[in-house]
């Protein structure tokens, strides 16, 4: 029987339920909720209601600490890239931020913000500020000199040039970093909501557990994560597809 | 004023380019390295430059101290009797690959330096050197999908649109395979034939520089200094079998230490 190429993970996928279902059923006990149960799971938050709610909640976090974090990390990024006294001067202290997990800063965050949303946009916010600032600097650092040197030819104005040269050289890269630093902010959401909030889907995941150890649920809450991390994923990587943004990986 | 001084500058010499006591020296103090040491030279207007030389010898960096690239430790260049303070689209420098800008199409790099001019203008200066340089057929194409010799020909029709007096080329078809660079001297020599602009063009291959120069420069190697200029007395189309072809030919390889015999 042939299959389609695409296919061939989803088949891979049902198999490895099937085996995990039927370990289930042969060693029944404490360890883990089968797929049955955890689908089960996923039909009575859907029918609670409270899914579609978490869901929008986390979301709605990582917009907000995702989109402060580039806002303010891309421009500052291409400004210390571009100039060099301000590299030399930020960089020491930026590699000192950025091994700091964002999970080390909850303490302080509820310290400034109080329980609340606020606390938790904060901790995604930190998560991805100090990655995509290191991103957007080496963006401006990796232009060839020649594109530098073709812009300064054509005698472009400043502005000109940053918009007609410095802009469109970086996005590529820009966009490879927005991509992972969204990924961070979906794994830092889920943290923040264990601690300082009490909706969204890592919420759901502590909830569970202390609400009578329904692991069908937790399971649940996981596997919901991991297909929104999925789809946000495939979401961006279509945007490095456009034509004129996707240059540098077909140039090299 | 002397009746002489308003002879010359009345008649116009058509004197373009002038280079005088120019020096080049990189680094500070100790660890400082001469890479010109007094060039002198004058380029009349139309002119077609080789300059060719050992290689490191400071070829690249004479022609990026021209187009103003990089300021001379000493001397001056002169073009039209204006000192040269900076780059200046009125003489653009083509790179030897990747000078052309990926996120753009084929009009969008030619048209890159007609920003000022209006749609419609814009619009024909493109088409013209779309034809100029046989690109037709890939105006909407992007430069990844363009072989070595189309983006080097692009690149020079993005130089040539902003209607620049002087272009300075840097070995623009070394990265070449042998057959294109041969069939892109034959285009450069007849856009020039057909443009009439002024031409300094650094080569290493001395091939190139008795085809197409109206005279070669031999730099010495580091420093460089300007060791003999040759005027290349052939009529075009050249043939490049005759007595006197070959003669400027083993002439330049003298110059720059080569034997006649491998």
């Amino acid at each position: 029987m042939k299959l389609p190429a695409r296919f061939r993970p989803v088949l891979f996928i049902v198999l490895l339920l099937v085996g995990w279902q039927v370990a289930i059923d042969r060693h029944p006990g404490q360890i883990l909720p089968g797929p049955i149960a955890v689908a089960g799971g996923i039909v009575d938050l859907l029918r609670h209601g409270i899914l579609f709610k978490y869901i929008v909640a986390s979301l709605f976090r990582v917009t907000w600490g995702f989109s402060l974090a580039a806002l303010l990390a891309i421009p500052l990024g291409l400004m210390l890239g571009w100039f060099q006294r301000g590299e030399m001067a930020f960089y020491p202290l930026i590699q000192i931020f950025r091994p700091i997990s964002p999970l080390a800063w909850i303490p302080i965050a509820i310290l400034w913000f109080g329980v609340g949303d606020s606390a938790a946009i904060f901790l995604i916010f930190v998560g991805c500020f100090f990655p995509m600032l290191l991103i957007a600097m080496s963006a401006v650092r990796n232009i060839p000199s020649i594109y530098i040197n073709a812009g300064r030819n054509f005698g472009l104005s400043s502005s000109e040039f940053v918009t007609r040269v410095l802009y469109p050289a970086v996005i590529p890269q820009l966009l490879v970093g927005l991509r992972i630093t969204l990924g961070i902010a979906w794994l830092v959401v889920v943290a923040a909501e264990m601690i300082s909030v009490n909706s969204g889907l890592g919420f759901l995941i502590v909830d569970a557990r202390n609400a009578g150890n329904r692991y069908d649920l937790v399971v649940a809450g996981m596997v919901i994560i991991g297909v929104i991390g999925l789809l946000l994923d495939l979401a961006m990587r279509s945007l490095e597809n456009v034509k004129s943004f996707h240059w540098s990986s077909s140039e090299e | 004023m002397s009746l002489a001084e308003v002879i010359t500058k009345s008649s116009g010499d058509g004197q373009k380019l002038k280079l005088e006591h120019l020096h080049m020296v990189y680094g500070q103090g100790a660890e400082s390295v001469p890479v010109l040491e007094d060039v002198n030279l004058e380029v009349s207007d139309g002119e077609f430059v080789c300059i060719v030389g050992p290689s490191g010898c400071g070829k690249s960096t004479l022609l990026n101290v021209m187009a103003g690239f990089l300021p001379a430790t000493g001397g001056t260049v002169t073009i039209d009797g204006e000192v040269v303070s900076g780059p200046d689209s009125r003489r653009i420098l083509v790179f030897q690959e990747r000078g052309v800008f990926p996120w753009l199409t084929v009009e969008g790099n030619i048209g890159f330096g007609l920003a000022k001019l209006s749609r419609e203008e814009r619009r024909q200066r493109i088409a013209h050197y779309v034809q100029a340089v046989r690109l037709q057929g890939f105006e909407h194409a992007y430069p990844s999908d363009l072989s070595g010799g189309m983006k080097q020909r692009l690149q020079v029709a993005r130089a040539l649109a902003v209607n620049p007096d002087i272009l300075y080329l840097d070995e623009p078809f070394g990265a070449l395979d042998f057959v294109t660079r041969v069939i892109m001297r034959g285009e450069l020599h007849r856009i020039w034939q057909t443009e009439r602009r002024t031409i300094l063009f650094v080569t290493h291959d001395i091939d190139e520089a008795v085809q197409l120069a109206d005279r070669v420069v031999v730099l010495s190697s580091r420093p460089a200094r300007i060791q003999d200029i040759l005027t290349i007395d052939i009529h075009h189309p050249r043939n490049i079998s005759s007595p006197r072809y070959l003669e400027l030919r083993d002439e330049l390889l003298k110059q720059i230490g080569l034997a006649y015999e491998i």
